[in-house]
């Protein structure tokens, strides 16, 4: 099967098009199962994700909070593999909405940089988020993303310098994600006073898009965020929602559904 | 740019890393969340200042030599010596304050943290040594104290959760991934994304991300420097061959560096082969691994075909990790030292025959370095007659292991009676 990949950026295009942020949820592979997270990232879709984050599932995932870690290790204990991971992006992007994998570095060196990059792209993918890579140690996966036309995705902090800022939005494609609280993920109270002031010194270097991620978990989260940033990403929420309910997936789906919704509301109603 | 303490700054050697930090090009490096570059990059250049600073240089060399007893000696274990045939020299850093190596990388660590203004430290440990040793710091340098540790751990070694509460640490049980060592480190970096304006992470062994690698090593290389200047001194020789067991390697390479440079040194590293590389039950990273990233840096580790790491497996817990330090993998893969499995059952032999020829009971971390350099010494002493010399860094004392001892050879009120294994002990003894 030849897949058309998507770039992140007609995802961002069309939100800008209607003057609002675009939504950008996250689940991992392979969690509750394989076709479970199919199921659920297309539903994600259909109730007004713009874009999809899919997590490879890895045993060391050190910027990630408590909820995302036992997702990612149900997933493991349940056997899901690097090859899986290919067949959950192929039936999302499948729906013609840009499709990320974010993933930390080892699993893809240990698949081959080059052989991920062809397999990613012929599987539709868009393109890579990379938390434990950063440009400036990342030469080998920007030579293999430009050869494949995928995205990189790079992350910027509230700690990082004026510096690290331009050079991470140089070697970014799509866009760049901005880390939103000094922190791993997962869902905060309030959100970040550091993500405002952080996406002005993306903005200040360039066009490129900038999607704020950590800590968002609501509509009316998401709409403060929405105020300032291209695009709001929502993990963990996501996450939590199908830890609420197991073993049974259709109240699952359903409350994925209306958590969505309430989303994709927000990103609408933030002033741009 | 590394240097060597108190002297002024000189050329980079090879098996040193680039301002990057890798080393032989490859190693090493700094694979990290971007949140972490920049107190990563504050340390480095922290580190670097000061150890070209003689004043942070003379400081941490009074600390060492007044509060953990340092240089330590360099002694001729005679009766090893017999069975051996060569002349076997013990590094006696189980004889230093806390019991091991350990204390002059967190007194360094500890020292830097003040210069830099920090009032916190946050530190992993596996059996608890590096968290007992880093409490122990931080409470001379009245520094807050937060050790993450496996709830796996925390069960196995409640002695040194008490210790280590007793010196004012915070002990917090990790219960993520499989509960070791490795979910440890995660933690603490976890911590450390979110706490970097005021705490410091004291990093346990040579390894993670630059500039930990070189760093640990430049605050446990004492031990190399005085094994070198005191072998001289007393024997007017280099040594034949120097050995120490690899974990994640601080001890090893504290060590190592001060021969690299001795073509005529032979190095030797001694991984944990648990129940032999074979059984698939080990931890000997650097001889049955394969090169992948993990905590932040390219070097040997146990992973399956995915890149998923794989739980390692040691009698020993201090060695007891799916990684090793990235400089490692550089002396290995560069051919300039050679790394052996040991396994627990060989290891628990050295640690008896150590106890019963020279009263001295090490830990079994150590034990894996006697047990490797014993067959060293062995073949050097066929090769160059009784004079040739081996150094071996018996790393830190076993008073910590006897819960696993008395298991392992039936001692005391042990269910079962006394283990085969002394018996064969006391015949190498008596030859």
């Amino acid at each position: 099967m030849t897949a058309t990949t998507t770039s992140t950026s007609t995802a961002f295009a069309k939100a800008r098009a209607e003057d609002r942020s675009a939504l950008i949820g996250y689940l991992p592979a392979g969690f509750p199962t394989v076709e479970g997270s199919v199921t659920a990232l297309r539903a994600m879709v259909e109730a007004g994700c713009d874009a999809i984050e899919i997590g490879l599932p890895y045993s060391d995932p050190v910027m990630d909070g408590p909820t995302i870690q036992a997702a990612a290790q149900q997933a493991l204990d349940a056997g899901v593999r690097t090859k899986d991971v290919l067949e959950v992006v192929a039936a999302v992007a499948e729906t013609g909405v840009p499709t990320l994998v974010m993933t930390y570095w080892n699993p893809i060196e240990r698949y081959g940089v080059e052989r991920w990059a062809a397999d990613l792209a012929e599987a539709g993918g868009a393109g890579l988020i990379t938390p434990d890579i950063t440009p400036d140690y990342g030469t080998e996966w920007i030579e293999a993303a430009d050869a494949h036309d995928l995205d990189k995705v790079f992350l910027v902090a509230p700690s990082s310098t004026d510096e690290r800022v331009a050079m991470t939005a140089r070697a970014s494609r799509g866009f760049v994600y901005a880390a939103a609280v000094m922190g791993v993920t997962g869902a905060r109270d309030a959100t970040s006073d550091l993500a405002g002031p952080l996406v002005g010194r993306v903005r200040a270097t360039g066009d490129i898009p900038v999607a704020v991620g950590i800590g968002v978990s609501n509509g009316d989260q998401a709409a403060e965020v929405a105020a300032y940033a291209d695009g709001v990403i929502v993990g963990s929420a996501f996450v939590r929602t199908l830890l609420d309910h197991p073993g049974d997936e259709a109240a699952g789906i359903e409350a994925l559904r209306a958590l969505t919704a309430d989303l994709a509301e927000g990103v609408r109603r933030g002033k741009r | 740019m590394s240097q060597v303490m108190g002297q002024p700054a000189r050329q980079r050697t090879r098996y040193e890393a680039d301002d990057r930090g890798y080393f032989g090009e490859t190693w090493g490096g700094r694979f990290m969340p971007e949140a972490l570059v920049a107190a990563l990059d504050e340390l480095t250049d922290a580190w670097q200042e000061a150890m070209a600073d003689e004043s942070f240089v003379s400081e941490f060399e009074r600390v060492l030599r007044e509060y953990a007893g340092t240089p330590s000696m360099l002694y001729h274990a005679e009766r090893l010596s017999e069975i051996a045939g060569a002349r076997v020299l013990l590094k006696r850093e189980d004889l230093n304050h806390t019991g091991a190596h350990k204390v002059r990388n967190v007194m360094g660590q500890a020292l830097l943290t003040k210069r830099m203004g920090k009032t916190r430290v946050i530190a992993e440990t596996g059996a608890g040594q590096h968290g007992v040793a880093s409490a122990t710091a931080a409470a001379w340098f009245d520094l807050d104290c937060t050790v993450y540790m496996g709830a796996v751990d925390t069960r196995r070694q409640a002695l040194n959760v008490a210790r280590m509460q007793l010196l004012g640490a915070t002990v917090i049980p990790v219960e993520s991934g499989s509960a070791t060592l490795k979910d440890a480190i995660n933690e603490a970096l976890r911590d450390w994304v979110a706490s970097v304006d005021h705490t410091a992470y004291l990093f346990g062994t040579a390894a993670g991300p630059h500039p930990f690698p070189s760093m640990v090593r430049d605050f446990c290389r004492g031990i190399g420097d005085e094994a070198r200047a005191q072998c001289l001194e007393q024997y007017g020789v280099l040594p034949d061959a120097v050995a120490a067991c690899v974990g994640g390697g601080s001890n090893a390479i504290g060590l190592f560096t001060a021969f690299l440079e001795d073509e005529g040194v032979e190095i030797h590293g001694f991984e944990p082969g648990g129940d032999g590389v074979e059984t698939g039950r080990h931890a000997a990273t650097i001889h049955a691994g394969e090169a992948g990233v993990l905590h932040g840096a390219r070097t040997y580790v146990l992973q399956d075909e995915d890149g998923q790491t794989i739980e390692s497996h040691s009698i020993s817990a201090g060695l007891d990790y799916p990684g090793v330090g990235p400089q490692h993998s550089w002396l290995a893969a560069s051919g300039r030292a050679s790394y052996t499995p040991v396994t627990d059952a060989e290891a628990m032999q050295a640690m008896a025959l150590l106890s019963r020829t020279e009263g001295i009971i090490p830990a079994i971390e150590s034990a894996h370095a006697v047990a490797g350099a014993l067959e060293v010494a062995k073949r050097l002493g066929q090769e160059k007659g009784p004079d040739a010399t081996i150094i071996i860094n018996l790393s830190g004392r076993g008073d910590k292991d006897m819960g696993t001892a008395i298991e392992w050879f039936g001692l005391g009120d042990a269910e079962e009676g006394p283990d085969a294994d002394l018996e064969q002990v006391e015949k190498e003894a008596e030859q």
